[in-house]
Parts: C-alpha cells; sequence; structure tokens
C-alpha cells in the first residue's frame, strides 16, 4: 500500500524531519511518495528523488505557492487522499497546520506526534505532556499522522535512486483565505533548536542575559550546539522566546541534552524526554532533573562550563 | 463582530496522572479539573477585542456534561458574554468536536472562531485547523500576536525556528498560543455576577447525530522510565562518559 509525505522544506533543501519521515514510511507501507509543495522547486526535487526508500516525488510547484499556506496545501493533498492508506508528515509546525485540515476534508481522524508504530493503523503517542503514553488504533481507511523524527535515522541520499518525478495539477491562483505577510528567523549560524544534535540549555540561575550569552555561547559555539532555555529564564528575559524548551516550547531530540541550572519541571522534562543523553548540572542535589537524566554533576554551572569549553 | 471560544474541561496541568488499573484508560476520577490553559489565553484575547470595541459579543460553548458548569462560569467571569453547554457524556475526538461546533456555528454564526491551539490532555492540536477545513475558512494557528482591520485578522504565528506573519480573511478561525496573552485572574466578585449571566443548554444530538470514534484507546501507560542520573564526581568523568560510554561527544 500507498503512503503519502508531506515534505517540509525552506525552499532550498527538506528539513531533517522530512528525512525522517521517510525512513519512518518503511514500517507503514511498500511504497512511498514524497509531496513537494512550493515555488521553484528543482534544486529540492534532485534531492527528493535520491531520497533512500521514495519512489516517486509528487510535485505542486507554482509561483503563488512560494509561502503557500494550509488553505491552499490541504486541497493539494485532499484530491489524492483516496489512493493513499497513510497520509503523514514528520512533527513540525508546517505538517502540524496542514495536516489536521486535510484530515477533516477527507472525513478521517488524525493521530498527532506519533513515537511509536506497532502497525500500520496502531500506534504509540504521549499524552498529558508526555506523562502517560497512549496506544491508539484506528478504523479509518486512511492514517493521518504526524510522527515525531527522533526515533528514526533521517534517509540518506543515495545517487542510484531515482524516484519517478509527477507535477500535479495546480489552480491557477490561491483561494487568498490566508496570505503570507513575513517571517522572522531566530539568527541562525547555529543550529535551529529543534534539529539540533547537541543542546544545551540554561535556567534562571544563570542571572541576567548578558550572563546568559557570555556563559553558554562558547561552549555552544564550540560543541556546535543550539541554546535553549527554561520558562523561568525566558519569562525573566535572559532568553528570547523561542528559545524556551519545554512542553510549551520546542520539544526536543538532540543525540545530547545539557541543561545548566535548571530544575526541571514536569512542563520542561516533557520536552526533553525524547533525547538520547541528558545531562543535569544543578548545585542543588535534589533537583527533580536528576531523577530523568542520564549523568549529573552536583555542582556549580559557572565552574562547569569554562572547565568543559576547555576540553571539548 | 461576534466572537465564539470553545472551552474544554481537563484536569489540572498542575497535577500528575495515572492509568486506570486495568491500564486502558486514564484515571481521572477525583482530580481536580481546570479550564484548558491555552482556552483561557483565547478568551482573554476575546475579551480584549470586546473591550477595545472590535467585537461587539463574546459567547463560549463546552462540551460534556453539566459538571463543565465551572470552566463556563469560569470564562463568564473573566468577562465573557453568555455560554453554551453542549450536552453529551460520549467523548467527541478532535473531528467529532470540529463536527459539532460547524453545526453550532452554522446557527450562531460568529465571525471568529478563538481557541486554544491545543488541550494540555490530548495534545493533540487539531481541532481548530479541522474546524477550519469544514468550515472553507482561514485558518491562524499557534498565534502569539493578533489584530484585526476591517474585514481581516492580522496573525503572528509561532512557527518552527521563528515566527510567520499572515494576513486572514474573516471570518476565521485562529488558534492561541500560550504566548498570545496572560489571561486574567478572575475576581471573587466577577465569580459572583458571573452566577446571573445565562448558559444556555443544548443537546449534542439535536446538532448533530453522533458517530462512534473511530480512533480508540487500547492502553495507556508510563513512558519508559529514564534516570536517575549516574552522580559524576568531575568535568572530566563527564567528558569521559560522554565520549566513552555515551559516544554522543
Amino acid at each position: 500500500m500507498s503512503i503519502l509525505i508531506l515534505a517540509d522544506h525552506n525552499g532550498h533543501s527538506l528539513k531533517i524531519s522530512t528525512r525522517q519521515a521517510v525512513t519512518a514510511a518503511k514500517l507503514l507501507g511498500d511504497e512511498t511518495h514524497l509531496l513537494l509543495v512550493g515555488a521553484n522547486l528543482d534544486e529540492l526535487i534532485e534531492e527528493a528523488r535520491q531520497l533512500s526508500g521514495v519512489s516517486k516525488v509528487l510535485v505542486a510547484d507554482a509561483p503563488h505557492l512560494i509561502h503557500a499556506v494550509a488553505e491552499d496545501i490541504a486541497p493539494l493533498i485532499t484530491c489524492t487522499a483516496a489512493s493513499y492508506r497513510t497520509i503523514f508528515g514528520g512533527h513540525s509546525s508546517f505538517t502540524r497546520d496542514v495536516l489536521p485540515r486535510v484530515a477533516a476534508m477527507t472525513d478521517v481522524s488524525m493521530i498527532s506526534d506519533v513515537i511509536e508504530i506497532l502497525d500500520y493503523r496502531t500506534f504509540k503517542r504521549p499524552i498529558y505532556a508526555g506523562n502517560l503514553v497512549s496506544t491508539v488504533q484506528s478504523d479509518d481507511p486512511i492514517q493521518v499522522l504526524t510522527i515525531r523524527g527522533s526515533r528514526y535515522k533521517p534517509s540518506e541520499l543515495n545517487p542510484a535512486n531515482t524516484a519517478d518525478v509527477e507535477r500535479i495539477e495546480v489552480p491557477a491562483q490561491g483561494l487568498q483565505l490566508a496570505t503570507w505577510q513575513s517571517e522572522t528567523k531566530q539568527s541562525s549560524d547555529r543550529p535551529e533548536l529543534a534539529n539540533a544534535r547537541i543542546v544545551i540549555s540554561g535556567g534562571r540561575s544563570l542571572g541576567s542575559q548578558e550572563k546568559f550569552q557570555a556563559t553558554l555561547g562558547p561552549l555552544a559555539e564550540k560543541l556546535n550546539a543550539a541554546i535553549g532555555a527554561s520558562r523561568a529564564a525566558v519569562d525573566a528575559g535572559y532568553a528570547p522566546n523561542d528559545a524556551q524548551v519545554g512542553q510549551t516550547g520546542t520539544q526536543v531530540a538532540p543525540d545530547l541534552y545539557i541543561a545548566f541550572g535548571i530544575s526541571g519541571s514536569i512542563q520542561h522534562t516533557a520536552g526533553i524526554k525524547d533525547s538520547k543523553v541528558i545531562v543535569a548540572v544543578n548545585l542543588d542535589p535534589d533537583a527533580p532533573i536528576f531523577q530523568i537524566a542520564d549523568y549529573g554533576l552536583v555542582a556549580d554551572l559557572f565552574d562547569v562550563i569554562p572547565q568543559l569549553t576547555n576540553a571539548v | 463582530m461576534k466572537i465564539l471560544v470553545p472551552i474544554k474541561r481537563v484536569v489540572d496541568y498542575n497535577i500528575q496522572v495515572h492509568p486506570t488499573a486495568d491500564g486502558k484508560a486514564v484515571d481521572i476520577s477525583g482530580l481536580k479539573m481546570s479550564p484548558n490553559p491555552f482556552d483561557e489565553n483565547a478568551i482573554e484575547e476575546a475579551i480584549r477585542l470586546k473591550e477595545a470595541g472590535t467585537a461587539s459579543e463574546v459567547v463560549m460553548v463546552s462540551f460534556g456534561t453539566e459538571s463543565n458548569h465551572d470552566v463556563l462560569r469560569h470564562g463568564l467571569a473573566m468577562g465573557a458574554d453568555r455560554a453554551i453547554l453542549v450536552k453529551t457524556d460520549k467523548t467527541l475526538g478532535s473531528l467529532g468536536i470540529a463536527k459539532l461546533l460547524k453545526a453550532l456555528i452554522e446557527k450562531e454564526a460568529p465571525n471568529l472562531v478563538l481557541m486554544g491551539k491545543q488541550s494540555v490532555d490530548d495534545d493533540a492540536g487539531q481541532a481548530p485547523q479541522m474546524l477550519a477545513g469544514l468550515l472553507g475558512w482561514a485558518q491562524g494557528t499557534f498565534v502569539s500576536q493578533l489584530t484585526i482591520e476591517n474585514q481581516t485578522a492580522h496573525v503572528v504565528r509561532e512557527v518552527d525556528g521563528g515566527t510567520e506573519s499572515l494576513s486572514l480573511k474573516l471570518p476565521a478561525v485562529i488558534s492561541a498560543d500560550l504566548r498570545l496573552n496572560a489571561p486574567r485572574f478572575v475576581k471573587l466578585p466577577n465569580l459572583m455576577m458571573a452566577k446571573k449571566k445565562p448558559i444556555e443548554s443544548i443537546e449534542a444530538e439535536t446538532l448533530l447525530p453522533l458517530k462512534d470514534l473511530k480512533v480508540k484507546t487500547i492502553a495507556v501507560e508510563y513512558p519508559a522510565s529514564r534516570g536517575p542520573a549516574k552522580i559524576l564526581n568531575s568535568v572530566d568523568e563527564l567528558i569521559n562518559a560522554l565520549k566513552n560510554e555515551a559516544g554522543v561527544l
């Protein structure tokens, strides 16, 4: 049975969550199609057709789709939905925006944030901010999902894999229900928080915005890590909103997560639980973060961070 | 302009939940229930639009049994004008909620639906987009800033790696992020006054025949536990562990 993946990309390359989705698709069916929506997609088409595991690349390429919105993307998917058993994407703000609309227009339920695939219609997903895990089974004819990618290795480019390319019909103009105006990106000589291999985060004990940057910055530079922050540090103004790690901020799943001076509220730990290795550095030996970390140092972060920065 | 704000009654977000003894559901018996936090942001924003003269009426709706009166009263005390309880004891799922909301919207004819981006129990994050899809309306999801001008809503959305600004043709469905605002505290006199505001009851089945859920929960369990941490004594030990034991450096 065929699987359709809605690709998330930045106009030039596929997001890692999409490449992870391609790997996950192998557990769901035997033929994987990837849908690209945007404008001037030639570069992306070349990348997509070499992705190991993709057998067909569907392309909706039109000038008015350059900043395509959910209102215009959803109908492109629903008109071919019936030929697929599963329609899904990685768990990203893009897929979480578009796919529920697709599901409703197809009159099927949706299962968000799958963390484990048991079979093509049975999945595990976190509920209550990751404090519980529920196993759900769907009787719908089409499964619409987002899959949290951190458990799946990103599919690799294989020049020998040359998937077919099929251009799908696109209306001459958008519905104009919603119109893209502008965007702001977090300054990014650093990896994106959601996709970084290493994330280092600071709490309120960093003391000020200046100290937050001056202390964590050099270590992040050395490790090529993204910098995150606890809700308390964000609320205190030490770090920008989009640096907040946790259930109500960004959920991360890096290979290595280091929490400096973060006590470990439920909402914070829910957002880091899928990390491969968690390190906690905290002066308080009773901080809850030590209960979910793999390694702990009961020490002053202002001593530890310079030592670490010099040593790595 | 009329704004409809759906509100869900959920286990208070500070409370640790557990599976039932048979491991097939979440045991919520006897737990403190509260309005879903993101829905409070939606109510707050709707009330601010009314206070600014942009909106003329704020109507709340909740789906469930009479115990939902408490969250509706909470919203009325915050400043909503009236409330509707759509009565059902069935579990509806996001699609079921979206369909019932659509049926209600055909009666109430709001210009804007403001709702939380997700509920903190199921964490699905689907109902707003599903509703917009069923209605064929514009959708603004994960919104942290909202301004209304003529027949257009300008929103700033929280997206991976930054923010995005969209303009939406009204009517539209907008889903609130926590950063949209800080919901006001409810004062006791307001709570008393809210008791005089009307709560209308509608049987869900009179809006729409309800169908059985297509997605069934077959098990609920604790996540695989990790930790507690191996406590190390020095930075050197930590680097050694990360390099040679965990292989992540």
